[in-house]
């Protein structure tokens, strides 16, 4: 295990290689750019502009300094912000994004692992419906549905929680963690509910259940480990969207994580800010979709060893 | 076993299913509904009464007007059409890339494995929004574009999802023992390991409906998926949600049915599995 | 069991803190103004940034030679205690405050603006807004690297408190450009200590850095969070300001700030959800501000389009929009029709030009530009950037089009920066504009149509209109000067490169506590004047 681990920590160079490379140049052919601004600049000032980043150079060499700066790990200046560089940027968003997205795949995992597998062993009965209605909803409400009636309740009417921002007020990082956490708690019930019920028919578990284990033995020890692989191979690239997608979140609760420098960054044509934080997400994508195959191989004891 | 009693068995499973069989016939009146827009739609999804506005459903306008004092019945009718083609048509791209390189890269293993899943996590890794400016860009408004688009993105997920459980029963007795008839890959894959990866598939598959379509009204917004005046279900809710607290009807509405859809969708896809499922059948 | 715990949990946390006291309650005792500022600030260097966003907090941070009397209009003394303008107009004398100080106690002397203005009009800093200066003598040479000797420019330290500018023409709204923080000292010694001349990317507007001239000072800056800035006890007018701290939240999410400002977590809002403004105006909102502003929406017609060459064509286009509908119905926030393209009243001006609604004319004016039943009118692309509110608006015109000229339209909507090179190019055939003007002159809206002009993008040219507007800013008496306006305007709306559709208003939400904040057609709100106070 600890040889496929370092196996693919190798092999993930070449792939954030690949991402930058792409990144690079579809952001190049992506019409706009960083100055453009509504009101047009003169074509002597843009010239300015473009000499004081470099942008005059031909794309190749662009391209071969961006390299070998990123080898460096310097991941340049933002355009949008001056006087900001990308690093210092990514640094100031990623730990509230991290706190969140924390916060809200706990809450996932805790209420859909619970419901998905009560679901699956009262199967056909209302401790199945319900809970497996519930996820539905939760999945039929999108988030940016979710975040402004959950604020609307609890933030403008009955005036419990701040209606904004992250770490400021007292109680206002409850409803962003709920509400990214209710949308992924439904996948996860609905995954885990579907994975129990392949594995509970299967002959093993009969076995086990004819060895005259308890019911309770079987569940934990023998159904879960197997019952819960779709949600692990899920939960990698979840985990990883979650950071990338909590951008709606943030914007709805005012919240000053990487997700918004992401997606705005990619409306200004903040060049290197969209590099850096791309292959930043590209790499958290990766070590995430690792841990989720190594807990996949950890818990189905049939393929360990191959 | 022949394949013709398999499928027929299912069949008939299926049909004793009271809740799948309801769920199929819903989907399918909607899809009634759908096609015979034009004609059902008491108005046009274009025109616009400035002068009346939004209004609350009334008899000339059972479900309500929105804020350009378009019909809302009508509008929900014509978004039908273009709601079930994207999220039954990009399901499916999603659905046949992604099951299709999960097994292959499952199966495999080894360096095959790893270079397809290096693949996937690269494809992970793009900028969804500069991807989608860029096709925009290239290729302008095209609604098998916004088809092509979201399987794009849906199929990575998928693929992992499939690849995880191939895995999962490549050591089992059933496949060891086909491998050692000789079975061909090809065989392989179809007989003995698709019919065993159908449950998660139809899960997730249920799960991708609702993103699908509600990422049409996202990519619709920024100018890629349907053109204004059309309408779908995605925008409606996107427009809905804007405007809940002043006219709860332009949500609720476009709520409901969607809802309606997705548990629909849902009870015919458990049932469909469960009838597919060849474990069940001794139950 | 650990269900019932966490519930518990969840149950205490959340009515623990239940009905706390909200921040603008809490106001009236700190004197903390929260502001919605709609979205993060590029920065605060007054030479680079462009954008709303910053200029709310550079007011806050720097003051010019002048600021604008927000309440009769003209202008008080800012750095400047007073100044005195020659007979031909061309020579303006400064005479600097002399308790005017820097927030580090440093003196603001004559030798700071020559030395900021040398450094806006250097071109390696590519500051974006060079051209406000292009007025001064040899400002436009020194920037353009005709001549790299700063001795040539109109701006001279005759002694430590007096600036002397030399204009290359008149300028009467020359004094009102001093608002626009383009023309805003900056502290050279501290620049200088953090980067050169030219660098953009100078570490001196840190929190802690960062010395200017205004009312307040930096105190803190979070990233796409907040930025704090606290009274500035340097300031040569500080005893007037009542305020102790603001606070600037990038709120980019209008929903989102509405919200934050009915839980009075907000003094302020940068705007209002477009579907909420009839709704407060309905229930008599207290708090709701409709105030007039300087901007105008319009679209622009791409007259280089083969469709659109024809000036009947553009014509029948023009006649055939309702505006009044437009406002009363789909916008609905006390936006003013618009028959020129100027707003009018601003500064006095009254636009006189005419745009009839009228269908049948415009038919007619369609028909003999060759179009009819058997020639139609080929379809008509609208190009807006994504955004409800301009979609709300062309599908209306949209409608209005295909129902009294009988055209079929198309609507396109584009990313933001894709629009801008679209129409940067001329890859479009109508497009949706605004402009809201700079400084308080109808200069600002009509020097914008003259040929080679950046933001001109029609395509329309006119040799008349350019010498009459040219000849207008050389002219230094106001009455004589906006005839000649007027007479370039009536030729621009008769050659109708563009569409005007409504004159803007700004809207917003203020809390009640506020006082001080008064309307202002830029929108230019000192923070030195306001207070907060509970009635």
């Amino acid at each position: 295990m600890i040889t496929i681990f370092f196996k693919r920590i190798i092999l993930a160079i070449p792939v954030l290689f690949a991402v930058a490379s792409i990144t690079f140049f579809l952001i190049k052919i992506a019409p706009g750019g960083p100055f453009d601004a509504d009101k047009a600049v003169s074509p002597q000032v843009l010239k300015n502009l473009n000499e004081a980043y470099n942008l005059d150079a031909s794309n190749w060499e662009q391209y071969v300094d961006y390299m070998s700066g990123l080898v460096q790990g310097d991941l340049g200046p933002s355009f949008r912000f001056p006087g900001r560089s990308v690093t210092e940027m990514i640094a100031t968003g990623l730990p509230v994004t991290f706190e969140l997205a924390f916060y809200a795949i706990l809450l996932a995992l805790f209420m859909g692992i619970f419901l998905g597998v009560l679901a699956a062993l009262k199967r056909n009965t209302f401790l199945d419906f319900i809970p497996m209605a519930i996820a539905m909803i939760g999945i039929c409400v999108p988030t940016f549905l979710m975040g402004p009636l959950l604020v609307l309740i609890f933030g403008i009417n009955l005036e419990l929680l701040p209606v904004s921002g992250w770490g400021q007020l007292p109680g206002d990082k409850i409803l962003p963690s709920l509400t990214l956490g209710f949308a992924y708690a439904a996948y996860i019930a609905r995954l885990s509910r579907g994975g129990m019920l392949e594995v509970l028919n299967q002959d093993f578990i009969r076995t086990a259940r004819a060895k005259g284990l308890t019911e309770r033995m079987v569940v934990f020890k023998h159904a879960m480990q197997g019952g819960l692989i779709p949600v692990v191979s899920f939960l990698g690239p979840a985990i990883a969207g979650l950071l990338a997608g909590s951008f709606v979140v943030e914007t709805i609760f005012q919240i000053p994580g990487l997700g918004r420098f992401y997606v705005e960054a990619a409306f200004n044509r903040d060049y290197t800010m969209i590099l850096g934080t791309t292959i930043f997400f590209s790499a958290m994508i990766v070590f995430f979709n690792l841990l989720s195959d190594l807990a996949a191989l950890w818990l189905n004891p049939r393929s360990r060893d191959t | 076993m022949k394949n013709n009693s398999l499928w027929s068995d299912a069949l008939y499973r299926l049909s004793r299913n009271r809740a799948a069989m309801l769920g199929g016939f819903v989907l399918i009146m909607l899809i009634i509904c759908a096609v015979l827009a034009p004609w059902i739609a008491p108005y046009s999804y274009s025109f616009q009464d400035l002068n009346l506005g939004a209004s609350p459903p009334s008899s000339d306008h059972l479900l309500g007007t929105d804020i350009l004092g378009r019909d809302l019945l009508s509008r929900i009718l014509y978004g039908a059409r273009i709601s079930l083609l994207v999220g039954f048509v990009a399901t499916a791209v999603a659905l046949i890339i992604g099951v299709c390189w999960g097994i292959v890269a499952g199966y495999m293993g080894g360096r095959v494995d790893s270079i397809m899943m290096r693949i996937v996590d690269v494809l992970y890794g793009l900028p969804f929004i500069i991807f989608i400016i860029l096709l925009m860009v290239i290729f302008g408004r095209n609604l098998w574009l916004l088809f092509g688009a979201i399987g794009a993105v849906e199929w990575l997920t998928m693929a992992r999802i499939v690849r995880g459980q191939v895995i999962g029963l490549k050591n089992q007795e059933f496949v060891l023992s086909a491998q050692a008839m000789g079975v061909s890959n090809l065989s392989m894959f179809r007989r003995h390991l698709l019919p065993n990866i159908l449950g998660p598939i139809a899960v997730y598959a249920t799960l991708t409906i609702p993103q699908v379509m509600l990422l049409e009204g996202f990519l619709s917004f920024l100018g890629l998926g349907i053109q204004p005046p059309m309408s779908s279900w995605g925008t409606l809710i996107k427009d809905g949600v804007e405007s809940m607290e002043e006219y709860s009807w332009l949500l609720i509405y476009p709520g409901i049915t969607f809802t309606i859809t997705l548990f629909a969708l849902n009870f015919f896809g458990d049932g469909l599995r469960d009838a597919l499922d060849p474990k069940t059948s001794d139950n | 069991m650990k269900i019932k715990h966490f519930f518990l949990l969840f149950a205490l946390v959340l009515f623990g803190c239940g009905k706390s006291i909200s921040p603008v309650d809490s106001s009236i005792e700190t004197g903390v103004f929260h502001f919605g500022n709609g979205s993060e600030p590029q920065g605060i260097d007054p030479h680079i940034v462009t954008g709303v966003p910053e200029h709310h907090v550079l007011i806050s941070l720097c003051e010019g030679l002048t600021i604008p009397n927000l309440n009769s209009g003209g202008n008080l003394p800012g750095a400047a205690e007073s100044w005195t303008v020659s007979d031909d107009g061309k020579e303006y004398i400064f005479n600097l405050n002399k308790n005017g100080k820097w927030s580090n106690g440093d003196p603001v002397t004559a030798s700071d603006f020559v030395w900021s203005w040398m450094r806006i009009l250097t071109a390696s800093l590519g500051s974006q807004y060079p051209d406000m200066l292009y007025y001064l003598e040899g400002a436009e040479e020194y920037h353009t690297g005709v001549t790299s000797n700063f001795d040539e420019v109109g701006v001279k330290a005759v002694d430590e408190y007096t600036l002397k500018v030399n204009l290359k023409n008149p300028t009467p709204f020359f004094i009102g450009m001093l608002s626009h923080y383009s023309t805003w000292p900056v502290h050279k010694e501290t620049v200088l200590k953090h980067g050169a001349i030219d660098d953009r990317n100078g570490q001196w507007t840190r929190p802690g850095n960062f010395v200017c001239n205004g009312p307040f000072q930096l105190k803190s800056w979070e990233l796409n969070n907040k930025i704090v800035v606290e009274k500035n006890p340097n300031y040569w007018d500080a005893e007037k300001v009542s305020l102790n701290e603001m606070h600037f939240y990038p709120v980019s999410n209008v929903m989102t700030e509405d919200r934050m400002f009915r839980a009075g977590q907000l003094h302020l809002t940068s705007t209002l959800p477009s579907q909420k403004c009839p709704i407060y105006i309905e229930e008599n909102n207290p708090d709701l501000r409709i105030d007039p502003y300087m901007g105008q929406y319009f679209y622009r017609l791409n007259v280089d389009n083969p469709s659109l060459k024809d000036v009947r064509v553009r014509k029948a286009l023009a006649f055939s929009i309702d505006r009044k509908l437009l406002v009363e119905k789909v916008t609905k926030c006390g936006q003013i029709p618009a028959y020129s393209f100027t707003p009018p009243g601003s500064n006095g001006y009254q636009p006189d030009t005419k745009i009839p609604f009228d269908p049948e004319l415009a038919k007619e004016l369609l028909n003999d530009a060759g179009y009819s039943e058997s020639n139609p009118f080929p379809k008509l692309e609208i190009l807006f950037n994504t955004n409800e509110d301009h979609r709300k608006l062309a599908l209306a015109i949209q409608q209005m089009w295909q129902q009294n000229l009988g055209i079929e339209v198309e609507l396109v909507n584009q990313d933001w920066k894709v629009y801008l090179s679209r129409e940067m190019v001329g890859d479009f055939q109508v497009s949706r504009a605004g402009w809201i003007g700079d400084y308080e002159d109808p200069n600002t809206f009509l020097d914008l149509m003259r040929p080679n002009r950046g933001n001109n993008k029609t395509g329309w040219e006119d040799a008349n209109y350019d010498s009459i507007v040219e000849k207008a800013n050389s002219t230094s008496d106001q009455t004589q000067r906006y005839e000649l306006l007027k007479e370039a305007e009536r030729i621009l709306i008769d050659n109708m490169p563009i569409i005007p559709l409504y004159t803007y208003v700004r809207s917003y939400q203020l809390s009640p506590d506020v006082k001080g904040y008064n309307p202002h057609i830029l929108d230019h709100h000192h923070p030195k004047f306001i207070y907060l106070e509970r009635d």
